[in-house]
């Protein structure tokens, strides 16, 4: 039987083709080598990125946590019905930035920092975002994103890819899904784990191979014990970089390998983050964290995806209006955003960093007696670098074609990733979704 | 107890002395005269070949490196004096007393412990009344619903944590691990999620189930799952109902939970899913309903007749591929790490092990599927105790966190942040990532994950956190001398000397004292100066549970 052929369990295909490699995919150091010296070399060398070249391309996913107000964002000062449904926290056709070639469409008017991008070309605007049966839960909506699945019981959607990616899934060779093949002995080119900021790793990166790295802050990915007594900062040195001689494979050899590798990174990250940005950011949560992608982007690091969080966005009560919590969000994520890309450009590396922000639903249509938003569905997203297709995509989701209250759907969730993985990431989005969306041009005619 | 190797056909090419230990490594299929062994795997290990041999470990050679063996591989490790009492009444005793919950007091949670009504279904009224403002388009109303049922699932995510930490504690205090440590391998085997079925209290029920039968009749657990609530949501034979049977269930009871990839087909599947039909719950209990069950004939693995879902689970327990299966599962998770499992087949493996494992699988299959005989076998075997076995299991993150509290008796701090800590290295218990569990062995570590597991050691011994100190760190410290004890009665004298308590606490806690670790306190003993003394053995624990090696069991 050859699961392959069943098209009802497409997803199980990820199970089974990243399994038979997961314990081995991470033997090899992402840093390769197995002796510090040849790291030290490495170190002094760089490990600098070739730009133009498709395998330094960069994704960076934006979630804005809590459900963003997508009519709050993307104002449709242009219909009636937008100021009915919010007398109180509607934003007037005066307060709303105008966006050319949109009739009828503004941002938000704390976001001058994200007109500024769109009118340099830098920025998409997808419209009225969403998927089927949409579900109202923090939780479980996060979950379908998360896992570009309606039942959202598989890996991460950015897993899977970098299970497909690096393991060679469907490469032949060692992808066969019931582990009837060995994979191959010796080194096998691997790319380095996505990193997430923040205290744990979001499901979308959780693949079956693919273990995503995740520190607050630099300073937290590193041992906490030499903080007990300056004397044991050496011996801990000693025994963490010891590597494994010879190259032998039982699970000490491993672990040896895995904890100098740790070594390394942890010194790379923290030296990364501890030079000054070429730009400042602004001082929020986002900028930070943004501001930590753009050095290790700077320092070279191999890693294809990152992935930041603002969270906040859950506005059941006194959101505002053009002023206000929401608008203090907005101009925090617009802020943000601009300071990533004058920093990226200024590296020289903003060719190579493509930005998309998502949220796990959008609000409902009418505002509440409080003075917010409560759970709704469909909402835009945004895509930002010089490659993307500027302008606003699709149509504004009508707000009187309602369903019970909400908003329809007009672009699911799943063909925006589809276009960000064939066109961008250049992977077989059918492989990595398990279904084939019909992707949305994401990019700029070359 | 004389304990002789079973005879059994399927082990008769393979010799069972240990001196004829190479011979194991010639594939059980053909025999050569002369064999020649293998190369090594690795230079480490030029020694010798592994054992494949099941007979009893000999009492002589049963010492205290195999008593910490055994108490790391079936419970979650041990302190010197249970290393030393396990040691000192040899295999057959100690392997006795691991096994058999009656050597130790157990207890059965309280049935009141978690509130089972959060997630009641809603009842017949409020149905009702939830319908009529649909049909209204009662805005106000299905807000109100709205806001109810966001705030029961706040409230059901809470308890969920609280069932969490419950059974982190069970696992550090009671006096029966392995039945613990049972309940964790049925939960990975019979994975069920509450991401996906949200309702904690289920998922407290299913606990349950796992820990009545943690030690008891595999086919009882088969009988048990395809009743309980949590399974039957998570795998949505809930629904499941005569011309619309959802196959979920039927496949995964085959595929994952008893038989493997290969030991069945499509068309038993859909026969199976039809016998299941109509199997639901109501609230807490399981429903059969008789209205939605397909009560027609159906074919499953060969036999015919109007099958439910008893009588698919027996046509199961007939398969020979049980015993193997399920013995394999066993072997990879207290043994040694095996290739992927989702097939029972094992030609592929080394002479040694394919004795050891269907040795196994007999002994499963003549025990009619009780557990006590297979790890008593396996625990009790040479092969269990092979240099190729012994340290080289990478712990999982609760085998590390419950075993650092265990085995050195550190104070447990704060259940929260190593629940969280779980989480962080890759298992956070009741969320496995999928209906397949865990994958285990180097799937745990990457880089992000090596530094959680030191820093929860950190966290554990000084109450230091990443950044700054738990509040109550001044009020639980950690007092180690107690672990010195047992060196201070063999040799007394040599706790007061730092190079004779470095070579102690490392066989203590990784199995051996490989001479640059030794260097490495040394090191740390000669800058603190002044002897042994509780700073200097936290600074070498703190160094020990920070080297790769304390990875391993």
């Amino acid at each position: 039987m050859d699961l392959h052929n069943s098209p009802a369990f497409t997803r199980r295909k990820f199970l089974y083709g990243g399994l038979t490699l997961a314990s081995t995919a991470w033997t090899i150091p992402a840093f390769l080598g197995s002796s510090a010296d040849a790291m030290a070399g490495m170190l002094a060398d760089g490990l600098s990125s070739t730009p133009g070249v498709d395998e330094d391309r960069i994704l960076v996913v934006v979630q804005l946590g809590g459900g963003n107000d997508g009519l709050n964002t993307v104002i449709p000062y242009g219909m009636d019905a937008y100021y009915k449904a919010r007398g109180g926290i509607g934003v007037k056709p005066n307060e709303a930035l105008k966006l050319t070639e949109a009739d009828g469409i503004g941002l938000h008017t704390r976001m001058t920092a994200l007109k500024e991008l769109y009118d340099n070309g830098l920025a998409s605007i997808i419209q009225g975002v969403g998927y089927p049966n949409p579900d109202r839960s923090h939780f479980k909506s996060m979950d379908i994103w998360q896992t570009g699945e309606r039942d959202a019981t598989g890996d991460g959607w950015l897993g899977r890819y970098i299970d497909n990616e690096c393991c060679g899934y469907g490469k032949g060779e060692s992808g066969k899904p019931d582990g009837s093949k060995k994979p191959a002995a010796g080194p096998m080119t691997a790319i380095d784990p996505p990193i997430a900021i923040g205290r744990t790793a979001p499901l979308a990166l959780q693949g079956r191979a693919t273990k995503p790295v995740s520190f607050e802050s630099a300073d937290l990915f590193r041992w906490s014990g030499e903080d007990i007594h300056e004397a044991l900062k050496e011996p801990y040195h000693d025994l963490n970089r010891r590597g494994a001689s010879g190259g032998g494979d039982t699970n000490a050899d491993f672990l040896m390998r895995t904890a100098l590798d740790a070594q390394i990174s942890s010194d790379k990250i923290r030296k990364a983050v501890g030079q000054k940005s070429l730009v400042t950011y602004p001082g929020n949560e986002l900028g930070r964290q943004l501001q930590m992608v753009g050095a290790m982007i700077r320092a070279g690091l191999k890693t294809r995806v990152y992935y930041v969080t603002l969270g906040g966005f859950d506005t059941h009560s006194g959101q505002g209006g053009a002023q206000g919590r929401h608008g203090n969000l907005l101009a925090n994520f617009a802020d943000s955003i601009k300071a990533f890309y004058a920093d990226l450009k200024a590296q020289g590396n903003d060719s190579r960093v493509l930005t998309m922000s998502f949220s796990e639903f959008g609000r409902r249509v009418a505002q509440n007696a409080s003075g917010g938003t409560d759970h709704g569905t469909a909402a835009p997203m945004f895509l930002f670098g010089p490659m993307v297709r500027p302008g606003v995509i699709g149509a504004h989701p009508s707000l009187t074609d309602l369903d019970q209250g909400d908003l329809k759907y007009l672009i699911d969730f799943r063909s925006v990733y589809a276009g960000v993985l064939e066109q961008w990431l250049k992977a077989d989005s059918k492989q990595v979704l398990g279904e084939t969306f019909k992707p949305v041009v994401v990019l700029k005619k070359a | 107890m004389a304990d002789s190797p079973k005879s059994n056909p399927a082990t008769s090419t393979a010799p069972s002395s240990p001196a004829d230990a190479t011979a194991l490594r010639t594939p059980s299929s053909e025999v050569r005269p002369a064999p020649t062994p293998s190369p090594p795997p690795s230079p480490k290990r030029t020694e010798k070949t592994m054992t494949g041999s099941m007979a009893p470990i000999a009492p002589k050679n049963f010492g205290y490196e195999q008593a910490r063996h055994l108490l790391w591989r079936a419970g979650f490790g041990g302190t010197p004096v249970q290393i030393q009492t396990l040691a000192s009444w040899g295999p057959t005793k100690a392997v006795e007393y691991v096994i058999d919950p009656a050597n130790a007091p157990g207890d059965r949670p309280r049935a009141d412990l978690f509130d089972k009504n959060i997630m009641r279904e809603p009842s017949a009224e409020e149905r009702k009344a939830y319908q009529a403002a649909r049909q209204k388009q009662d805005e106000d109303a299905l807000a109100k619903f709205r806001v109810e049922q966001q705030r029961r699932q706040g409230q059901d995510r809470q308890q969920i944590s609280e069932v969490q930490r419950w059974w982190l504690k069970r696992m550090i205090e009671t006096p029966r691990p392995l039945e613990e440590k049972m309940v964790l391998f049925w939960h990975g085997h019979f994975a069920t999620s509450y991401r996906n079925i949200e309702n904690s209290f289920h998922m407290y029920l299913q606990n349950e189930l796992f820990r009545k039968n943690a030690l008891g009749n595999f086919g009882d657990l088969l009988y048990g799952i395809i009743r309980d609530p949590a399974m039957l949501k998570y795998l949505n034979n809930d629904t499941s109902r005569k011309g619309k049977a959802n196959e979920n269930l039927a496949r995964e009871i085959m595929e994952l939970f008893s038989l493997g990839i290969g030991g069945y087909t499509e068309n038993d599947i859909k026969e199976g899913a039809r016998s299941l039909t109509g199997y639901t719950f109501k609230d807490d209990t399981f429903v059969f309903e008789k209205n939605n069950h397909d009560g027609g004939v159906k074919t499953i693995l060969g036999r015919t007749g109007a099958f439910d879902g008893d009588g698919f689970v027996k046509i199961i327990l007939e398969q020979q591929g049980v015993s193997r299966f399920i013995t394999r599962k066993l072997y990879h998770n207290f043994c040694a790490e095996l290739p992927p499992l989702e097939r029972a087949d094992y030609s592929d493996l080394p002479g040694p092990q394919q004795a050891a494992l269907r040795d196994l699988a007999s002994t499963f299959a003549s025990s009619k599927y009780e557990l006590k005989p297979v790890l008593r076998r396996l625990f009790l075997s040479q092969h269990f105790y092979d240099d190729k076995v012994m340290n080289e299991q990478i712990k999982g993150p609760t085998q590390l966190v419950v075993g650092a509290v265990r085995s050195l008796d550190t104070p447990v701090r704060d259940l929260s942040i190593l629940n969280d800590a779980l989480d962080l290295m890759g298992q956070n218990l009741l969320f496995p990532p999928s209906v397949k569990g865990w994958d285990g062995g180097r799937s745990w570590i990457n880089t992000s994950t090596m530094f959680v597991r030191q820093n929860i050691m950190a966290f554990l011994l000084t109450g230091k956190k990443p950044r700054g100190y738990d509040a109550n760190a001044d009020e639980m410290k950690y007092d180690p001398m107690p672990l010195l004890a047992e060196m201070a009665k063999a040799n007394p004298g040599s706790e007061k000397d730092p190079a004779a308590v470095a070579d102690y606490l490392l066989r203590l806690t990784i199995g051996t004292a490989p001479q640059q670790s030794k260097e490495a306190l040394a090191s740390l003993s000669a800058k603190v100066g002044g002897g042994v003394s509780r700073e200097l053995v936290i600074g070498y624990l703190l160094l020990i549970t920070a080297m790769p090696e304390y990875q391993l069991c």
